[in-house]
């Protein structure tokens, strides 16, 4: 994916934990806007109940914390360290389980585009 | 892979022929059902996937498994005995891998209804080992909770005790034991760590587990919640991450060293099949050369004698020749998938299946494929969407099993003079090998995406991958899997193989003329072969080819036993090999016209059974005989005139 740094460093971006992504600023962030080596907390998961179901199951637990891992090549699907094992999800899928937004300040208005 | 198993599992009724509906049964009072003669009781081995229920089942029964390090797998609900001290039997149930007990797919489904006892043909289970992955316990302890809930005798069995250790993690089993109500063991299925307190347990009578506080279970998170709270109170380490897996994959999902792995391990298990089975293959000729000669000299001289050595010994003896080379390709997949890194590999391989409009689950299945058709169309059943379990059936028959490797290897090592390409890395022979397999994939892959775009459509459905941590594969799983594919080869050599082989030699040397064989040509199987002749030359193919073909309906490999029949009675095969013998019937044209037919049709009566079972119906297996059938034949006549053309 262009405008994507691969390399290396897990730790470099620590510090951020998210970041916001893509044009129209009101989409709320998801787990496919974590890159590699940040976390977020699930907010909540906007999928059909059996499907959500089935990934609460494995650890997408709304207060749960996420981090985001390596992806297959090409960006997709991510690798997902959840819950002590590690989960792969294209995605579609990611785009759809919301992340909780921290309060104050932190929010990264970054024009990206994809 | 535990993942196939898991499928495999899931399957349970469908050995018997039938498909039972479990749903059509729930209402009714569970009939009676006959324990074997000797059968104390019955147990089953209930865990969330990947957490060693396959390993632990071959270790109490002695059985042999297929198992593997992928989640979601095993296919058929397997049952075996443990023999107890006092002589009796207890029938062990391993089921297929579940996250928990609210049924919502098939194979959870058939847990749950096998656990309640809603399965007519099964005993309902008078006890349970829930077997879980100890590296894990927080999320794998939520499935402790409906099964506790269930009140039946339960053993907490904590597998994967070594890993555990090895990365630093602690449990208390005492007062993970108290908190649960009922007995916990750790254990080592893989390593054979704590077999003898599971023994115990199914020594001693069961008792009910006492009643402790459970959650909601209808609720994921509540009920996680309970899980970390009986670990945390279990005073439960976690495990540190495991290192070399993070190393691992930091190589193997590399950008661009990711794809490049993946590409030098296909090629390297190519070369090998190719050219390290060549002495072995040798040594399995000489044998069969050697006992031919033998039973030449030893037997009187008879029809008998004639149809041992021209018609077995030639027939079945060239097909028992690809033994090593099929032992070698399965211990390679045996490798892949114990090790974990088949998970990468589908994680690597999902965009391409994403782009065709299938689904992450048809790739376990398209996987299974390379070994046999067989058991990838019935692992199609965990894909809950019948559109997409469709489409994964109509193309399973597309990857390259392993019945097409004699015919592949004995065509291009007729035709193919072997060369290095790559300097050592590749030669000539192994690289059209990879072709082929390429072209039956790439066959597969376009045929998805017609159908997907057009008559099965559908939704796309989430792809959930787990993603193993590496391990080590065991020799013995190894063994096994080689142990369990000799039987299967040998039982077709024995069976399916020798029979045409005797039937076609019959053939051959019928009408009697003046009470003596006829000449193979004007022979039944002669007339038989010179009758679809003209339908074949197109293709390159002479009446012998003809006949090979015709018999290959049975099963692929059928047609190098019967050229090998063909020219034994010729008395070819024992002066010039096989190879030499088929440079007679092809010409180039014809070979690569050979190639490309038999990687396109649909030569195989149980892959065609097994489908008209899972769709229930001649429909399908009619219709995708039809299309393989055509594409095979289109695809062998233009390779026949464009090689003739251009070379």
């Amino acid at each position: 994916m262009p405008g994507r740094g691969f390399s290396g460093g897990k730790g470099k971006r620590r510090g951020r934990r998210w970041k916001r992504r893509g044009r129209r600023r009101r989409r709320p962030l998801s787990l496919a806007d974590l890159r590699e080596g940040e976390s977020g907390i699930i907010e909540s998961l906007e999928l059909p109940a059996e499907v959500s179901h089935r990934l609460m199951e494995l650890g997408f637990i709304p207060g749960s914390e996420i981090e985001a891992g390596k992806t297959a090549p090409g960006g997709d699907p991510r690798v997902f360290r959840v819950d002590g094992s590690e989960i792969a999800l294209r995605r579609e899928t990611a785009q759809r389980l919301l992340l909780r937004t921290p309060e104050g300040p932190g929010i990264d208005d970054e024009d990206e585009v994809e | 892979m535990a993942g196939n198993d898991e499928v495999r599992k899931s399957m349970g009724s469908v050995e018997a022929g039938e498909v039972v509906d479990p749903r059509a049964t729930a209402l009714e009072e569970p009939p009676a059902c006959e324990p074997g003669p000797g059968v104390a009781a019955t147990v089953a081995l209930v865990g969330p996937p990947n957490s060693g229920k396959s390993t632990l089942f071959n270790r109490l029964t002695g059985l042999r498994q297929k198992t593997a390090n992928f989640p979601g797998v095993t296919v058929e609900r397997h049952h075996g005995t443990v023999r107890l001290t006092d002589g009796k039997e207890l029938e062990l149930l391993d089921l297929p891998g579940t996250y928990s007990l609210t049924p919502r797919s098939e194979d959870e489904r058939i847990t749950d209804d096998l656990l309640r006892g809603k399965m007519p043909e099964v005993c309902v289970p008078d006890a349970v080992i829930l077997v879980i992955d100890s590296t894990n316990l927080g999320r794998n302890l939520v499935l402790a909770a409906p099964m506790l809930a269930l009140e039946k005798p339960i053993l907490v069995v904590l597998n994967m005790a070594d890993e555990l250790r090895r990365r630093g993690g602690q449990v208390d089993v005492e007062a993970l034991s108290q908190r649960l109500g009922a007995p916990v063991v750790l254990v080592s299925a893989a390593k054979g760590e704590g077999i003898g307190e599971i023994h115990e347990f199914l020594e001693d009578t069961f008792h009910a587990p006492t009643p402790v506080e459970l959650p909601v279970l209808q609720s994921p998170p509540s009920c996680r919640e309970w899980a970390g709270q009986v670990a945390a109170e279990s005073a439960y380490r976690p495990p540190v991450a495991p290192k070399w897996t993070r190393r691992l994959d930091g190589v193997f999902l590399h950008p661009w060293l990711g794809p490049l792995v993946f590409l030098l391990v296909v090629i390297a298990v190519f070369q090998v099949i190719f050219y390290a089975a060549i002495p072995l293959m040798d040594g399995v000729e000489a044998l069969v050369t050697l006992s031919g000669g033998w039973l030449g000299e030893n037997l009187p001289a008879s029809p008998v004698k004639d149809l041992l050595i021209e018609g077995v010994w030639a027939g079945v003896g060239s097909v028992l020749v690809f033994l090593p080379q099929i032992l070698l390709l399965f211990l390679f997949i045996g490798i892949l998938e114990d090790s974990g890194y088949l998970a990468r590999a589908a994680l690597i391989a999902d965009r391409t299946m994403a782009k065709v409009g299938l689904q992450g689950k048809s790739f376990i299945p398209l996987l299974s494929a390379y070994a046999c058709a067989v058991p990838a169309i019935m692992a199609t059943r965990t894909i809950e969407n019948k559109r997409d379990r469709l489409a994964t059936i109509l193309i399973a028959p597309f990857m390259t099993c392993a019945a097409r490797l004699p015919v592949y290897t004995l065509v291009i090592a007729a035709f193919l003079p072997s060369k290095p390409l790559l300097g050592p890395f590749l030669g000539t022979r192994a690289a059209a090998l990879l072709g082929l397999y390429i072209l039956g994939f790439v066959a597969a892959l376009v045929t998805a995406r017609v159908l997907k775009s057009t008559i099965l459509k559908s939704d796309r459905t989430p792809f959930v991958l787990e993603l193993p941590p590496y391990r080590w594969p065991t020799v013995e799983s190894l063994g096994l899997r080689l142990l369990d594919r000799s039987k299967v080869f040998l039982k077709r050599a024995g069976t399916v193989i020798l029979g045409v082989a005797v039937a076609l030699w019959i053939l051959a040397h019928l009408p009697l003329v003046n009470g003596q064989p006829p000449e193979i040509g004007d022979s039944l199987a002669g007339t038989l072969g010179r009758t679809i002749e003209p339908a074949i030359e197109p293709l390159g193919f002479d009446w012998k080819i003809g006949v090979g073909l015709v018999t290959s309906l049975a099963a692929r490999e059928v047609i190098v036993g019967t050229l090998g029949t063909l020219h034994g009675i010729e008395g070819d095969e024992q002066s010039m090999g096989l190879q030499e013998a088929l440079r007679q019937d092809l010409t180039l044209g014809g070979a690569v016209a050979l190639l490309v037919f038999f990687a396109f049709a649909m030569q195989c009566m149980s892959t065609v059974a097994t489908v008209r079972r899972e769709t229930g119906g001649w429909t399908i297996p009619i219709l995708q005989f039809v299309y393989m059938g055509i594409l095979a034949y289109v695809g062998a006549f233009l390779a026949n005139n464009l090689v003739m053309a251009f070379l």
